[in-house]
């Protein structure tokens, strides 16, 4: 597998690790707020992992490629980028639909002719087994709910580009939506980072930029 | 609701107090007592409980009010009344 799609997967577990880890102190109650960072925690661990092997391939490291980048080489989804704090809505429907999507394409990784992707894809499955039964209650609970239905309406376009074209179907059919026009799709692509991720990355990298170099 | 949480570290063993928490209902209760207690493989498995689905009893006990401890396991200490018997034969050991 090419470093490009590596640090695809890896830069959207990344920052959708740091935007769910926004909520922590600070969701709707205590249970919830410790269940919400224990996930936010685990996606960053997969970044971690699929950082790695693309690390192997481009001859530097995990840490050197989470955070040492410039926000304009991240080749993480507009969907993950978004910030939703303080709207619990949208953020449970963002993480619905991320678990989905990202669900059909481990199911596509699980059999890659790359036998480290697979084994990986396997190991991360394990534990996005417990994001997804999350983020099913949470969408079973909220269904019936008008600011639900309507953020699921908002962001499901990015969550349809957000995969493969050939994986988009599989999505759609999951979550029971059309698939958008090309044109919609084309404006909810990856490469198209706002100033929100540049915010975000100001933070995230801040201590790390503080001393250059530095071995922690 | 509150739920209490019951774990059980191994297959077989019997189940202790883990603690409680707070959900809206039954699943939610599972998916977090799982995050708590579960995902870690520090449970082989749970019991979460309604808190209200346990009768606590407090207020019945008879305090002993004899001396009757030679009942219990722990009344009878078989060191302490063997030291006292070998002083009595003056066989005591040294030291």
């Amino acid at each position: 597998m090419n470093a490009q799609e590596l640090l695809r997967l890896a830069d959207d577990e990344l920052i959708l690790g740091w935007r769910n880890s926004e909520w922590t102190g600070i969701a709707p109650f205590l249970e919830e707020d410790v269940a919400f960072s224990s996930i936010a925690q685990t996606e960053i661990g997969h970044a971690r992992a699929w950082y790695e092997l693309a690390a192997e391939e481009l001859g530097t490291d995990a840490d050197a490629l989470a955070l040492d980048r410039d926000p304009a080489e991240y080749e993480s989804a507009p969907l993950v980028e978004l910030r939703l704090v303080p709207d619990w809505a949208r953020t449970i429907a963002r993480h619905w639909l991320y678990e989905t999507a990202d669900a059909v394409r481990i199911e596509a990784l699980k059999g890659s002719d790359d036998a480290d992707v697979a084994s990986l894809a396997e190991k991360i499955d394990r534990e996005e087994t417990y994001h997804r039964m999350h983020a099913q209650m949470w969408a079973d609970r909220l269904r019936d709910e008008p600011r639900f239905e309507d953020a699921v309406d908002e962001l499901w376009p990015y969550a349809a580009a957000m995969l493969p074209p050939t994986q988009r179907s599989t999505l759609a059919d999951r979550v029971g939506k059309e698939v958008p026009s090309n044109k919609v799709l084309l404006s909810h692509e990856r490469g198209q980072s706002g100033d929100g991720l540049r915010v975000l990355w100001e933070e995230m990298t801040m201590v790390r930029r503080s001393v250059p170099g530095a071995k922690w | 609701m509150i739920f209490e949480v019951f774990r059980q570290e191994r297959e077989g063993q019997p189940f202790q107090h883990g603690g409680s928490l707070e959900a809206p209902d039954l699943a939610f209760a599972e998916a977090y007592a799982r995050e708590f207690y579960g995902r870690r493989d520090e449970s082989f498995a749970l019991w979460i409980v309604p808190r209200e689905a346990v009768d606590e009893v407090r207020e019945p006990y008879v305090a002993e009010v004899f001396d009757r401890d030679y009942r219990r396991v722990d009344g009878y200490s078989l060191k302490v009344k063997l030291k006292e018997a070998r002083e009595r034969a003056g066989t005591a050991e040294a030291g």
